[in-house]
């Protein structure tokens, strides 16, 4: 049993660690954001930022694994709703405008 | 303790480090990758599968039905939503004109009117009359 908490523990500590790590880089990506007009480092900064909405979403379920609260996941639902709509809203209006 | 328990709980925590280390490797993807559509494509896909496996490794450890029917709600809306978000995001950057690393040939290059981006020579069926008289009133 005392085996198995520390899989547990090990496991879960390893998941945060990776996703933490994941977050770093994608901020750097929204940081150095490439491209030749100001359109194109937008659309990176888009990209960067979906990439972010799905990492929230995994740190609320591994939250929820956590602590056992299913509060977390319905934070999860909203948020994935909100990022779809502001990434659609992001790219129509950087396909629009000029 | 069952067998069931410590099979339900290796396949739990195998799931979790699954979707932990896709999530990473979709945020490499996003930082290394020398071009916009590559980055989308390790976004969407690695992300998408990285968050499906959390899921339902926190289905397997909790064993709880609250937990079980919100995360297949996200799942299915994940699952819907990206691939959506996704192609906005390349049709967007292929109208921005955004560089393509290692490309030899681009057959969509001359095909989308550029102004009211639809496909060239291809009539989209929900308002086909109204653009064209409208287009026609204005030149005329």
């Amino acid at each position: 049993m005392e085996q198995m908490e520390f899989i547990d523990w090990i496991v879960n500590w390893i998941a945060f660690v990776l996703i933490l790590a994941a977050f770093l880089l994608a901020f750097g990506r929204m940081w150095k954001a490439e491209g030749p007009n100001h359109r194109t480092i937008a659309l990176d900064r888009v990209v960067a930022l979906d990439l972010i909405g799905f990492l929230s979403i995994g740190l609320m379920t591994l939250s929820t694994i956590q602590s056992g609260n299913a509060l977390f996941l319905d934070a999860a639902m909203i948020l994935a709703l909100i990022a779809f709509l502001g990434t659609v809203a992001f790219a129509r209006y950087l396909e629009k405008g000029k | 303790m069952l067998i069931w328990d410590v099979v339900f709980f290796w396949l739990a925590k195998g799931c979790i480090i699954i979707g932990a280390a896709f999530m990473f490797v979709a945020a490499v993807g996003v930082f290394r990758m020398p071009d916009i559509y590559m980055r989308l494509h390790a976004n969407t896909k690695s992300a998408t599968f990285g968050a499906g496996f959390l899921l339902i490794g926190g289905v397997i450890e909790l064993k709880d039905w609250i937990v079980a029917y919100r995360s297949l709600a996200i799942l299915i809306f994940l699952f819907a939503t990206a691939p959506v978000a996704a192609h906005m995001i390349g049709r967007a950057a292929h109208f921005a004109k955004a560089p393509r690393w290692g490309l030899l040939s681009d057959e969509m290059e001359d095909k989308y009117d550029p102004e009211t981006h639809e496909l060239a020579g291809m009539k989209n069926p929900r308002k086909p009359k109204t653009t064209k008289s409208k287009r026609e009133k204005t030149t005329k």
